[in-house]
């Protein structure tokens, strides 16, 4: 109640003066903000890796044409990684497994990266198989050997295939490491959490978080978005 | 050069090549015709690996082609293949098209490649295209493209797999008049096709395949002229 009423008396001004300069506060955002883009990048790294190594276990087959045991090691990654939430996947992560490692950043990145991997994984499967199996047919009669021809003809054509849904998935990614807070690590929502906390009013603390975020991503899709250009080169007419 | 002994080739239950036995020598231009179906294109793809056997032998000289221990790499570049789609590499320039085996199987120096690929692109009147990519080229363009490919690898047998299928009627001419000098400089070919002015024109024997078998082989003239198959007469009558 008493809150409620001191709201009820400031301006909007005074009352994003309180969230953002107040005691420096800006300054919090700014820890926040290096929190999330810190997992953000490394587990984004790590996910490209993992998924890379889990794509081609997955394609990979037997010489009778059947699943390899790498295939189906890779299944069962992507399977329990995606069938389970990843915020549970982190606690299991910060609270069982990697208990003895100090840096909760680091347990963060560790969790998004295995998590980032299995959505990977898949992306690069996809945009392999969407290139036109003639390539390869061309390559071999040439020749080439299968991984020459996968170097030289299939994953150039199939990183302009993944590029878009990649994108994509480091967005996501961004967003989803939102939830460090549940493991006390001071992301930039956890942060405006706090904040809103504080001074007893929660609507410019996540109001600021939502618009960082925006921009930031934003940002990031403007650069994907030229690259993706870039790569389209050999399309043009 | 190759000899071929009772191939056969299923896909889970369906039998495409029923025991199919057959020689070329040296310098012969074979053409094999025949319905949709009929399992020319899987013979044609059974002779460089493409497609593996079943059963039966596959040899080329005097290596067997589908044999266990056969480097089926080392085959291929002997074996160039042009396929109904061209399947020109979307990614590279037509001169980067031609010029990745040799050079990537360090058969040719970078130099001797280009040298070597621009004689081949000035033999079909394509020179000026060396920096486009497939996708600025027309069907028959590629096509011819997808020929010089296979050349560049100074290759002892060349496969078409229905090289003029899928060009616009315009443009099969093109196609075909690269195919008649390559066969006129001696080279030896087995071609899937349709054309059979072509067929008649070039061929040292035409073969007629249905339903995984080869059930006739003649010289061109005798082949339409006194078809003595029933399932040939009726084909011919409808494709004449």
């Amino acid at each position: 109640m008493h809150s409620l009423t001191l709201l009820a008396t400031r301006s909007i001004g005074e009352r994003f003066y309180d969230a953002f300069i107040k005691a420096d506060r800006w300054k919090l955002y700014l820890e926040g903000l290096g929190v999330t883009i810190q997992i953000t990048i490394f587990a984004a790294l790590l996910g490209v890796i993992i998924g890379m190594v889990l794509a081609f276990m997955k394609l990979s087959r037997r010489k009778n044409g059947k699943h390899s045991i790498f295939s189906l090691i890779a299944t069962a990654y992507v399977d329990i990684i995606r069938g389970t939430p990843s915020v549970l996947q982190l606690m299991i992560m910060y609270f069982v497994i990697l208990t003895s490692v100090n840096s909760g950043v680091l347990v963060a990145i560790i969790s998004f990266g295995i998590n980032s991997g299995a959505y990977v994984c898949e992306i690069i499967r996809a945009g392999i198989l969407a290139v036109d199996s003639g390539q390869m047919e061309a390559g071999r009669s040439l020749g080439l050997s299968q991984a020459t021809t996968m170097r030289k003809i299939i994953i150039p054509q199939a990183i302009k295939n993944v590029l878009p849904p990649l994108g994509n998935e480091f967005i996501v990614l961004m967003k989803e490491t939102a939830i460090v807070g549940y493991v006390a690590l001071a992301d930039i929502t956890r942060v405006a959490q706090q904040i809103g906390s504080r001074t007893f009013d929660y609507f410019p603390p996540l109001i600021i978080a939502a618009a960082v975020y925006f921009v930031i991503i934003k940002i990031l899709s403007v650069l994907l978005g030229v690259l993706e250009r870039r790569l389209r080169k050999s399309d043009l007419r | 050069m190759i000899s071929v002994k009772n191939l056969h080739k299923s896909f889970g239950d369906l039998q495409v090549l029923r025991g199919i036995n057959y020689q070329v020598d040296k310098g012969q231009k074979i053409v094999i015709v025949g319905p949709s179906g009929s399992g020319k294109s899987t013979f044609l793809r059974c002779l460089n690996l493409l497609e593996v056997p079943t059963e039966g032998e596959v040899w080329f000289e005097d290596i067997q082609v589908n044999g266990k221990k056969t480097d089926i790499n080392k085959v291929r570049r002997n074996m160039g293949m042009v396929f109904q789609h061209f399947n020109l590499f979307n990614n590279l320039t037509i001169m980067d098209n031609i010029t990745l085996a040799p050079t990537s199987l360090k058969l040719q120096t970078k130099e001797e490649a280009k040298e070597n690929a621009l004689a081949l692109l000035r033999r079909v009147n394509l020179e000026e295209k060396a920096d486009s990519y497939p996708a600025q080229l027309s069907g028959g363009q590629k096509q011819r493209i997808a020929i010089v490919r296979s050349l560049a690898m100074n290759p002892k047998v060349m496969l078409f797999d229905e090289p003029t299928s899928a060009l616009d009627p315009e443009m099969v001419g093109e196609v075909l008049d690269v195919m008649k000098e390559l066969a006129e400089s001696g080279m030896t070919m087995i071609v899937v096709t349709h054309e059979m002015g072509f067929a008649r024109e070039v061929a040292s024997k035409v073969l007629f395949m249905d339903e995984g078998q080869i059930l006739e082989e003649n010289t061109p003239d005798l082949f339409f002229t006194v078809p003595k198959n029933p399932r040939l007469q009726d084909f011919l009558s409808k494709v004449l």
